[in-house]
Formats: structure tokens, C-alpha cells, sequence
């Protein structure tokens, strides 16, 4: 097990090179710059700001310099918002993405995985029917309706909620972006493990499992969940990809002070080392879910960490 | 009656509940439903004295009801939001469409090449959409629309159909290895065909149906996607509609006028649910071992 953790872990950071090293390329070779303005800067203003920020150097300087940087901690100056470096953006915002994130996907295993149980121990009655049906819309649906139409309902209508605001992460703010969050991947989960559990439920060991005997409980406990929850597993890392892009909608709908409107912010106002840094971390943070997604399941199949 | 009974007996086999229970009603009410919605946005905007960005300054802010002057209201401007939402859904549309287009054209070369070349070109071709299917799909779109001018149609097509292909290709390489070793194939290198030839005139025609069959599922997810760059305001831009920015501005104006957000929201809901009805149904009269 550990052999394979650590296989896992040093072929992330290659990856990671590639990520920084792509965006770089790409923001860098993006016609327009972040200091086009409406009014013109004279060339002088224009040399000495290109001048302070290092624009003024060779690429490759400018790369090696970034990624120096980047072994510091340091993300470099935001060029959009003065006064602050994208390291301080960073670290204001990114624990309240977070920290929306996991709970999103915290709430979406403990609904969807019970709930794709049921469906699969009930199949074709009336919670199998209605489960269906309301998987499939909650999965149809982006977060930017359901975000927007939950603060109508529970916010406006019902007023049991708060339509938005974020209060030091109170608990009642943070009800409806975690819900909007959790709902599709929840609906996904639950189609997930009824369709894994289902065919479990039909292979040899299980039948085997009861012609030895033992009851339906303990065949559903002890044999048949391990297995089923392997492909929801797998979709853990793909669901905090979601969650990361929802958490763009969700931030910009209840008015989150997180990350994710830096990334767009940033891109509308070319702000090179805000976007490099937002794709920087958010690329990390995915790598080591998927890592940790990949690690929990050679810990359910052993098959896979003897491969 | 023959059919009918057989059609039960397959829905059966595929333990589908959904199926079973709605006994094909369901797809092709969403057909129909489709069908309509169509229609109304080609021919609605053409039936109202109003077009997508005139202002009525009489009418600000007017909520749904008003049969003489705006059906469906209007919104801050005094624009009609019957004609820009109609006028959205339109948009989205074509944009789907077109993007499943541009992906589907782009994943079948890639991914044909990459499978019918086979060794280190089919190795370095696969890394390269595995790297690009490890960045979250969203910051190549935001450095895509970036790259260039904001808002134009054009960008929104390559940025969508971008990402787009990278499930097409990874599905048309699988085909085409599997293609690649049957014996009309082994035939046509025996005649002395060039592999290019080989590729045009025997692979692509094969793979073509089944891979037109997924991006047709894939136009919901082009519309999503669509409409969430414009709701986050780097797609479709004012004055222009789109579902995306209706919604945007709905929800910022949702305390005072929710049916800015409800006319636009409802018609997304209901084309996604109707596309979403629709492409499974589709999945399970092609493999109806899935599900």
C-alpha cells in the first residue's frame, strides 16, 4: 500500500509541471495585455510598469522567475486589484471555497449513497420511482437555475433562509450554496451506486454468499456494499471538478467572499498572475483529491494496488 | 401488437424503471415538447411587434400578464422577454448544435489518426488529451475566451467545441483499434490502398455512427455550458440574449421582479429536461444492456 502511494505521489508532480507550464505559455501568448486601458499610457508610463512587473524580460526569464516564485509561495503582485499580492487573495478566499466545497461533497455522500441503496434494495416500487425521476432532474440541471430558484423559494418565499451573504461562515448562509453544490452530484452518486449495487447484487460470491446461509442484511453489509461503492469512488475526483467550477455559480449567486470569482474577474482583466495562481492551486487541489479518490480505492480493491 | 409486446419484454431485460413505467410516452412527449420549443423560437420573435433589444420606456420592469403589450413582461430596460428568451433559446441552439458539430469533426480526425497510427504517435496524442482532461474543462475555456475578443460567436464555438472532442476522440480511438484489425481493413492494405485512403474510405465511414449518436447526446451539456459562460458573463453579450445572461440578470433582480428569472429558467429547465428524456432514451434503444 504504501509502494503505491508513493508511486501515485511523485507521478503527480510532472503533472503538475505541465499544468503550470501550459497555462504560462498560453496566458502569456494571449494577445493584449493587462495594462490596456481605455486612455493610452504614454510609452514611458508603459516601460516603467512592464519594467516593475518584469514584463519587459525574455520569457523564459519571466518563467524561471515565476517558478522560483512559485517554491516560495509567493504568486507574485495582483496587477488588477493594487495593493494586494494574489498570494493574500488567495489565502482570504480559498478556506471559504473550500471549506463550501467539502461540505458540498460531504452532503452529497451522505444523501446519495443511502439514496442510491434504497433504490437499488427497492427497485422498481415507489421510492425506486420517484428517486429515479428526481436524479434525473437534479443531474439535468446546472447549478445556475437550481442556485438561483432555491434562493427564490427558500429565501424569498418561504424566508426561512438568508437569499446570500456569507457572516463568518454561519451556519444558515451557508445552507443553500451547499445544497445547490451538493444536489447533482448527490443525484449522481445515488445513480451511481444503485446501478453498481444492483449488479452486484447478482454476481456468484453474493449468490454464493447466501446459498451459505446468511440473511439479506448481512449479505448487503458485509459483502455486497465494499464492491458497490467502487465507481462512486471514482467519481469522487471528477465531482470536485465539478464542485470547483459550481463553486464559480455558487459564489457568484449567494455572494461568497471565496476564490472563484477571481478566475474570471481575473481573466476579464488580464490579470496574469491572479489566473496562473487561481489555475496553480486549483489544479493542485484536484491532483491531490484525485490522488486521495485513487488511494481510497486500491484500499477498497486490492486488485488494483498489485497491478 | 406484436411490436408493442416484444418493446415490453426488451424494457424488462434492461430493468430500465423510468422505461418501463412511461412506456415510451415520456420521449416522445419530449420530442414533441422539443419540437414546439423549436418552433416558437424560430417563429415567436416574428409574431411580436417587438425585437430583442428595442426599449419600451412605457413598460419598465412590467411583470407577465399583459396580453396587449408584453406576454411574458419585461425586464429593467423595458425589453420584451418573450423575444429574448425565445430569442436565447434560439441562440443556445445553434451554438450546441454547432459546437457538437465542431467536436464531433475534430474528435473523429483525432482520435481515427491516433487509433490507426498506433505506437508512440497514438501514445503521445492520447497524453495529450489525458493533460487536457486533467485541467477542470472550465479554466481552458477562460483562457480560451481570453485569448481572444469577448463574446463573439465565433470564440464561444471554439471554446465549447474545445473541450467537446476529447470524449469523442478517446471513443473514436477505441473504435477505430477495434476497426482497425478486421479483415475488410487487412483487404484494402492488400489492394495496395495508402493508409490515408484507408482511413478516409474504410475507418471514418464505419466509426461515423454510432460516434453521431453520442455528440447528439452531448448537445444538453453544449447548452449548459453555453449558458453558464454567458451567465458568468464571458459568452453572449449585452444587448444580445442568451439563456446565460437572462438568468444573470433574473437572479440579481429576483426580489423585485422574479419572472426575470423564472420566463428564462423555465425554458432552460424545460429544454434540458425534454433533451435529457430524450438522448436516454436513445442510449437505451442502441445498448439496451446499459441500465
Amino acid at each position: 500500500m504504501l509502494r503505491y502511494a508513493l508511486r501515485r505521489i511523485g507521478g503527480l508532480i510532472p503533472t503538475l509541471l505541465v499544468i503550470i507550464t501550459a497555462s504560462f505559455c498560453i496566458v502569456r501568448l494571449a494577445p493584449g495585455g493587462p495594462f490596456d486601458q481605455e486612455q493610452t499610457l504614454t510609452p514611458a508610463v508603459r516601460a516603467n510598469l512592464d519594467h516593475l512587473y518584469g514584463l519587459d524580460q525574455p520569457l523564459t526569464v519571466q518563467y524561471a522567475h515565476y517558478l522560483r516564485g512559485l517554491l516560495h509561495g509567493d504568486f507574485g503582485p495582483s496587477l488588477s486589484q493594487r495593493d494586494f499580492t494574489v498570494t493574500e487573495l488567495i489565502a482570504q478566499g480559498l478556506p471559504v471555497s473550500i471549506s463550501v466545497g467539502l461540505l458540498a461533497i460531504l452532503l452529497a455522500l451522505c444523501i446519495g449513497i443511502p439514496a442510491g441503496m434504497a433504490g437499488a434494495i427497492w427497485r422498481n416500487h415507489g421510492p425506486d420511482h420517484a428517486l429515479t425521476t428526481f436524479a434525473a432532474l437534479a443531474v439535468a440541471l446546472p447549478s445556475f437555475v437550481t442556485g438561483p430558484l432555491l434562493a427564490l423559494v427558500f429565501g424569498l418565499g418561504l424566508h426561512w433562509l438568508p437569499v446570500a451573504g456569507w457572516e463568518h461562515g454561519a451556519p444558515r448562509y451557508l445552507v443553500l450554496p451547499v445544497l445547490t453544490l451538493a444536489l447533482p452530484v448527490a443525484a449522481y452518486l445515488a445513480r451511481l451506486t444503485r446501478a453498481s449495487l444492483l449488479e452486484v447484487l447478482r454476481s456468484p460470491w453474493i449468490r454464493s454468499a447466501r446459498a451459505r446461509g446468511l440473511g439479506g442484511t448481512r449479505v448487503l453489509w458485509r459483502h455486497a456494499l465494499r464492491p458497490a461503492l467502487l465507481p462512486a469512488v471514482s467519481y469522487l475526483g471528477p465531482a470536485l471538478a465539478y464542485v470547483v467550477t459550481g463553486s464559480l455559480v455558487v459564489e457568484t449567486v449567494f455572494g461568497l467572499p471565496g476564490t472563484g470569482r477571481y478566475l474570471v474577474q481575473g481573466a476579464i482583466d488580464r490579470d496574469y498572475p491572479l489566473v496562473m495562481g487561481m489555475i496553480v492551486v486549483y489544479g493542485a487541489l484536484l491532483l491531490l483529491f484525485n490522488l486521495l479518490a485513487d488511494l481510497l480505492y486500491g484500499w477498497l480493491d486490492p486488485r488494483v494496488r498489485h497491478e | 401488437m406484436a411490436g408493442s409486446i416484444r418493446a415490453c419484454g426488451m424494457s424488462e431485460v434492461a430493468g430500465s424503471a423510468r422505461g418501463r413505467r412511461w412506456g415510451g410516452a415520456a420521449p416522445r412527449l419530449a420530442l414533441v415538447v422539443l419540437a414546439l420549443i423549436a418552433l416558437l423560437a424560430v417563429l415567436g420573435p416574428l409574431c411580436s411587434p417587438w425585437s430583442f433589444d428595442r426599449l419600451d420606456w412605457q413598460h419598465l420592469a412590467l411583470p407577465p400578464g399583459d396580453i396587449a403589450a408584453h406576454w411574458l413582461g419585461t425586464d429593467r430596460l423595458g425589453r420584451d422577454l418573450f423575444v429574448r428568451t425565445l430569442y436565447g433559446v434560439r441562440l443556445s441552439l445553434l451554438i450546441s448544435v454547432l459546437a457538437s458539430l465542431i467536436s464531433l469533426v475534430v474528435g473523429v480526425a483525432w482520435g481515427a489518426v491516433a487509433g490507426f497510427a498506433g505506437g508512440r504517435t497514438d501514445e503521445w496524442m492520447m497524453r495529450f488529451v489525458d493533460v487536457l482532461y486533467s485541467l477542470p474543462y472550465l479554466f481552458i475555456v477562460i483562457i480560451l475566451t481570453t485569448l481572444f475578443r469577448r463574446g463573439s460567436i465565433g470564440v464561444l464555438l471554439v471554446a465549447i467545441g474545445a473541450v467537446g472532442w476529447l470524449t469523442t476522440a478517446r471513443i473514436v480511438r477505441g473504435e477505430t483499434l477495434a476497426l482497425k484489425r478486421r479483415e475488410f481493413i487487412e483487404a484494402a492494405r492488400a489492394l495496395g490502398l495508402s493508409p490515408a485512403a484507408i482511413l478516409v474510405r474504410h475507418i471514418v465511414p464505419n466509426l461515423l455512427g454510432p460516434v453521431a449518436v453520442y455528440a447528439t447526446l452531448t448537445i444538453p451539456q453544449m447548452i449548459i455550458f453555453e449558458s453558464f459562460l454567458s451567465f458568468l458573463g464571458l459568452g453572449v453579450q449585452e444587448p444580445h440574449a442568451s439563456l446565460g445572461n437572462l438568468i444573470n440578470v433574473g437572479a440579481q433582480e429576483m426580489q423585485s421582479a422574479p419572472w426575470m428569472l423564472l420566463v428564462p429558467a423555465s425554458f432552460l429547465v424545460i429544454l434540458l429536461a425534454c433533451l435529457n428524456l430524450l438522448g436516454d432514451a436513445l442510449r437505451d434503444a442502441l445498448d439496451p444492456h446499459e441500465r
